[in-house]
């Protein structure tokens, strides 16, 4: 891998993802705990700008680290259970252990990327170069009858419902 | 692009199994769901990383050719509608309960 503005660009966000992952699994104080999550999402939209999609790093910005962000920090206020004695429960290494197996199995498929015989496994494949991100036909694909369309309705729906439903939830009555 | 697709799945992978950690072994609610959050964080990585590298050149940017993009979106809108119910069950669970510890919340117990 040469090193480049690009390369340079993808270890720094790739560090500020995991690290940020690292500070939810384990910092004690829930509040920063939650700071490091914007961190952690932060960094995934930086790597989706290196993936040339500028658009889903925008909505990653404004709806994640805008909106589902702060909400989080907002329920950790009102709840007010901040710092607890002991964040984890009894079966914490039995957890640590089942991530522990997931991480190595993913490690295992990746690991196949550079081998195999099937024409999807090529080793080490590097991007095609685009100059345009495709967002105008993202957009056009969205609305769409013969591609999106119904699932963004549907997805509209759900959001609707979703809300409506979290407002009569958590409403006092 | 001089980085190869499998870092970026190293990235997700190890973002992944850290929310899978968290969702097993916190015992608050509201960091359980964090947990979420990076889990579907990490997909939307590998969704949009096999978009970028396993898409042909021709068509990458045409209608059609964005459906990694437009499957990402979609797990944006799951994961938006997901935490406002779940974060609206946590306060609802605190008003009557006092707590937010999943562990204590175990009226169904027998």
């Amino acid at each position: 891998m040469p090193i480049n503005l690009e390369t340079i660009a993808f270890t720094l966000f790739a560090a500020m993802c995991v690290g940020g992952g690292l500070g939810v699994a384990v910092l004690r104080n829930l509040f920063h705990a939650a700071l490091s999550l914007l961190l952690a999402l932060f960094g995934a939209a930086g790597l989706f700008v290196l993936l040339s999609a500028p658009f889903l790093a925008m909505v990653q910005i404004l709806v994640y680290m805008g909106a589902i962000a702060i909400l989080i920090l907002f329920v950790i206020m009102l709840t007010q259970q901040v710092i607890v004695p002991e964040p984890y429960n009894r079966q914490w290494v039995l957890g640590a252990l089942a991530a522990l197996v997931a991480l190595g199995a993913l490690f295992m498929v990746i690991a196949q990327l550079g081998g195999g015989d099937a024409p999807y496994l090529q080793p080490q494949p590097l991007a095609p170069e685009v100059s345009d991100s495709g967002i105008a036909a993202l957009g056009s694909d969205l609305v769409d009858p013969g591609r999106y369309l119904v699932p963004f309705e549907v997805a509209g729906l759900l959001l609707t419902v979703a809300l409506v439903g979290a407002i009569s939830i958590a409403r006092e009555d | 692009m001089s980085v190869p697709l499998w870092m970026f799945l190293l990235v997700a992978a190890a973002l992944f199994c850290l929310g899978i950690f968290t969702v097993l072994s916190r015992r608050n609610a509201i960091a359980i769901l964090m947990g979420v959050e990076l889990m579907l964080n990490a997909v939307n990585l590998n969704l949009v990383a096999f978009w970028r590298y396993r898409t042909e050149a021709g068509i990458i940017a045409e209608r059609g050719g964005v459906a990694g993009q437009a499957f990402a979106v979609f797990v944006f809108i799951v994961a938006a509608a997901e935490v406002a119910v779940g974060l609206a069950l946590v306060i609802a669970v605190y008003r009557s309960r006092q707590t937010v510890t999943a562990e204590d919340i175990d009226l169904l117990k027998g």
